[in-house]
């Protein structure tokens, strides 16, 4: 049903846990946009063909008696109502609602952060805590704000080469950001789009199911350079993420200055 | 025919004081000074609501062409990426200067311009002063039996506030760095650094082109509401109505109401841009490596908010006009009374009503929780219904009836189905987990386009040919209006439709490249060529669709001098009011003051064939 779903819409291969449910919301409702569109271009052909003035000189002017029109109209409303109450609320739920998230421990916890034009992703390190920040300490050399004080931070891994780097199986958080104007932070193969937002930090989570490489691409206009504001999302398996991970050395906050 | 009696109060109890206010606003200088008034009184500097409307179909019908030519030039580049621009390309570049169109290759700066001018002139230049200002203007005065709008001054006013927002719009394409290239919507704070080195750039020039546009469509609403309130002939009860001037009262309530938020946005965000203030701008911006010396505390999404109170209503101020024309011409083709009047009615208050709290569904992504994503879903869901309703409405009224297929008509009956794929492609976008996928691709693209451009166009054209016989005395040729709509239908769905493919695919809008850098590549997937082939064969049914405008250009002038005459003022056999004028109406309208006896379209009640009975038309 997935891989059906997916070439008869067009979609990018999908690579993540939730994305089925997706893919069979957006298929049901292309299903009832269907069938409505067909049933109005059967009914329009016709009409505009029997009525038409040579083969019926004289107008009628009452037209159609019947209320099949309304109920056809409820029936619309009720299963709009359905694909509303039974999909897009609960899926919206399980991934916007912050008591749905996986807990910390068994997820991988990133910062992915948004500049003209490419993405920064922040890693917390061995010890799992990102060091903490303030606005108040953006500076050229330090524009997250970092604080070189902060011990937690001391460990923490910057990427400023547009590749993020994941485990399979195992839920990312990404806390998504921006650094100038609003960017938006989408992987079509894992089925999520968020806006990357300045002043802001904004969760999501995803569980990627397939060893590969994505492209992520930046869904919000954002400066002349927009187009080419690509990144990569390498989804490895666990055991290369570890010897991956193993590789990066931490950057202290704010001591290795910004370019 | 008789004297025009715009200078005379008619003395009917329902008209007698807002008339009179007419008529001391229209003619000040005395009885028939109308008749010597000058050149530029007469045809320029008009109160007369048909030369105001004339004026702005002609203004806004020359913008339509000038958003249609950018998007040409726009679409070169996509389906050619870093080419040179034939012919246009050298002239681009003289134009505007090297750093925007060098050795006639389009730069990235150049096409966000071309993009957000595009969406800017076509929405706010082009099609909401074409429904609401040039036919609205025009045809619901004559339609409720009325000799102007109730304040003709402000009527005037309001032309010519559009007209300096327009221009002011213009001149943007010619100052230091270019026009405003931050997206029709204009998102903080890309608004305000896209053009860091000049204090006054495109988007200065923007805003005050916009708070320009939106102040004339103020004094427009509000001189509507009054004239459909006031100024309704004898008789001419609610219920008895055009659905037509329903559309536009409507319309009028959303103008007045949605827009004042975006005319406060937009001030706000001038101070941002020429003052540093911090309205939209939140702490810690850091652009290009260096910290941006704002207070900062603002925020981006304040904006938006703001924008889209105004830019959804603004949605449904396309499309009611749109809605009213086809009624219109499919009423007037089919020779029978709409089917479910009173349905059409209620539903365009439903949907002007819902308008107005389903805006956030354009931020889903921004980082909504669930229920404030669950209410405007849900509102979303609810104002579909309404439409479907309008939708389905017409479609029945077609059946039983006597098809004549007359230019407006094809063009009225295209509308419907084409409306159609652009509202239910709506339906995946309103709903948030499916808009996760399909948000900002060019699925969206192509869904507001077959609402917009197949589907309030399309009626726009149908109301040119409809009405061209009441405002000239000629017909279009019908020919070559046929062959204009042919053409135009079939290029229309051939730019259209593969959008569709492009966005659930994953390809996004207001990409420089058509999305070559996406494209799968080096084991990393991606776009396909397939869909980036469909770039070059939407921009190739582009130019085809700019080509198949030249008939009707043609056509609307030539029959302006030289076409068929009308054999009376009622070619059509229409029963609305606009029909009992004299052709062209005169400076006050009617012969004598009109009457309203019965309903709007009263079509094939009499026993002889295709027998029709005017509204005016005693019992």
């Amino acid at each position: 049903m997935e891989d059906f779903i997916v070439k008869l819409l067009h979609l990018q291969p999908l690579a993540s846990e939730h994305g089925g449910d997706l893919d069979r919301l957006l298929f049901y409702v292309h299903l009832l946009m269907f069938v409505l569109f067909v049933g109005w271009s059967v009914f329009f052909l016709y009409t505009v063909w029997r009525f038409r003035e040579r083969r019926n000189p004289k107008a009628d002017p009452v037209g159609v008696k019947s209320h099949t029109s309304t109920y056809l109209e409820g029936a619309v409303a009720l299963i709009e109502a359905v694909l509303l109450l039974g999909f897009a609320i609960p899926l919206w739920a399980r991934g916007a609602s912050l008591d749905n998230f996986p807990d910390e421990k068994e997820a991988t916890v990133i910062r992915v952060i948004g500049r003209q034009f490419n993405w920064i992703a922040r890693y917390p390190g061995e010890d799992g805590v990102f060091g903490l920040g303030d606005p108040k300490l953006i500076s050229a050399s330090n524009p997250f704000g970092l604080d070189p004080e902060d011990a937690n931070g001391a460990d923490d891994i910057t990427l400023e080469t547009s590749e993020i780097v994941v485990p399979v199986n195992k839920p990312v958080i990404a806390h998504i950001s921006s650094l100038d104007v609003i960017h938006s932070f989408s992987v079509k193969q894992m089925r999520v789009t968020q806006d990357a937002i300045p002043g802001l930090s904004i969760p999501i989570w995803f569980t990627p199911t397939k060893v590969g490489s994505y492209q992520i691409t930046c869904a919000q206009l954002c400066g002349n350079g927009h187009f080419s504001m690509r990144g990569i999302l390498r989804v490895l398996s666990e055991p290369d993420y570890r010897e991956w991970l193993a590789k990066q050395s931490p950057r202290p906050a704010a001591a290795g200055g910004y370019e | 025919m008789g004297k025009p009696i715009a200078n005379r109060p008619f003395g009917d109890g329902l008209m007698s004081h807002a008339a009179a206010t007419v008529a001391s606003a229209t003619g000040s200088e005395g009885n028939d000074a109308h008749h010597d008034s000058g050149f530029w009184r007469k045809y320029i500097f008009s109160t007369d609501h048909k030369v105001i409307g004339i004026q702005y179909g002609l203004t806004s019908l020359t913008f339509l062409l000038l958003g249609f030519l950018l998007m040409t030039l726009m679409r070169w580049q996509l389906a050619y990426p870093g080419e040179p621009i034939p012919l246009l390309g050298p002239v681009l570049e003289k134009v505007l200067g090297q750093g925007m169109a060098f050795k006639g290759i389009m730069s990235p700066d150049l096409y966000n311009s071309f993009g957000a001018m595009h969406g800017t002139i076509m929405v706010f230049l082009a099609i909401v002063p074409l429904a609401f200002g040039a036919f609205g203007n025009y045809v619901v005065p004559l339609q409720i039996g009325a000799p102007d709008m109730a304040f003709p001054r402000l009527n005037m006013a309001s032309y010519w506030v559009y007209f300096m927002g327009g221009v002011i719009m213009l001149v943007s394409f010619f100052i230091p760095g270019g026009a405003a290239k931050s997206g029709w919507t204009s998102y903080s704070p890309l608004a305000t650094i896209a053009d860091m080195g000049h204090r006054v750039d495109g988007q200065t020039l923007w805003l005050i082109g916009m708070v320009l546009l939106i102040t004339s469509s103020l004094l427009g609403s509000v001189n509507f509401i009054a004239t459909i309130i006031q100024l309704r002939a004898p008789g001419m009860t609610w219920m008895r109505m055009p659905f037509f001037v329903w559309a536009q009262l409507v319309t009028a309530f959303l103008l007045l109401l949605a827009f004042p938020p975006l005319e406060a946005a937009g001030l706000m965000q001038l101070m941002d841009n020429l003052f540093d203030t911090s309205f939209f701008l939140p702490t810690g911006l850091v652009v290009s490596g260096n910290p941006l010396a704002v207070s900062g505390g603002g925020s981006p999404l304040l904006w938006q908010h703001l924008f889209w109170f105004l830019a959804h209503p603004e949605v449904y101020v396309l499309i009611l006009p749109a809605m009213g024309i086809v009624a219109e011409v499919i009423a007037n083709n089919t020779r029978k009374p709409l089917f479910g009047y009173k349905s059409l009615v209620y539903s365009a208050m439903a949907i002007g009503f819902l308008s107005f709290i389903v805006w956030a569904h354009h931020m889903y992504l921004t980082g909504m929780g669930t229920k404030i994503s669950t209410f405007f879903q849900t509102t979303t869901m609810m104002i579909s219904i309404p439409s479907v309703i309008i939708v389905t409405t017409l479609f029945i009224s077609l059946w039983g009836g006597s098809i004549r297929f007359t230019t407006p008509m094809l063009f009225a009956l295209a509308f419907l189905p084409m409306f159609g794929i652009g509202g239910l492609t709506g339906l995946p976008l309103g709903f948030n987990a499916t808009d996760i996928q399909l948000h900002d691709t060019y699925y969206v693209i192509g869904h507001f386009h077959y609402v917009v451009a197949p589907g309030t166009i399309f009626a726009i054209f149908a109301g040119i040919y409809y009405w061209f016989p009441k405002i000239t005395g000629r017909h279009m040729s019908e020919f070559w209006g046929k062959v204009h709509f042919a053409l135009s239908f079939v290029f229309m769905n051939l730019v259209f439709a593969p959008m569709f493919l492009q966005g659930l695919e994953g390809m996004h809008r207001r990409m420089y490249d058509g999305g070559a850098t996406y494209a799968a590549a080096g084991g990393i997937e991606g776009l396909s060529q397939f869909a980036l082939k469909l770039n070059v064969s939407i921009s190739h049914a582009a130019w085809l669709l700019g080509w198949a405008q030249v008939p009707f250009i043609i056509n609307l002038f030539w029959s302006i001098w030289k076409g068929r005459k009308v054999e009376s003022d009622n070619p059509w056999e229409a029963t609305t009011l606009e029909w009992a004028t004299p052709t062209p109406p005169p400076h006050g309208n009617f012969a004598s003051p009109p009457t309203a006896h019965r309903g709007p379209y009263e079509y094939s009640q009499s026993p002889a064939p295709n027998g029709f009975t005017p509204q005016n038309e005693p019992a």
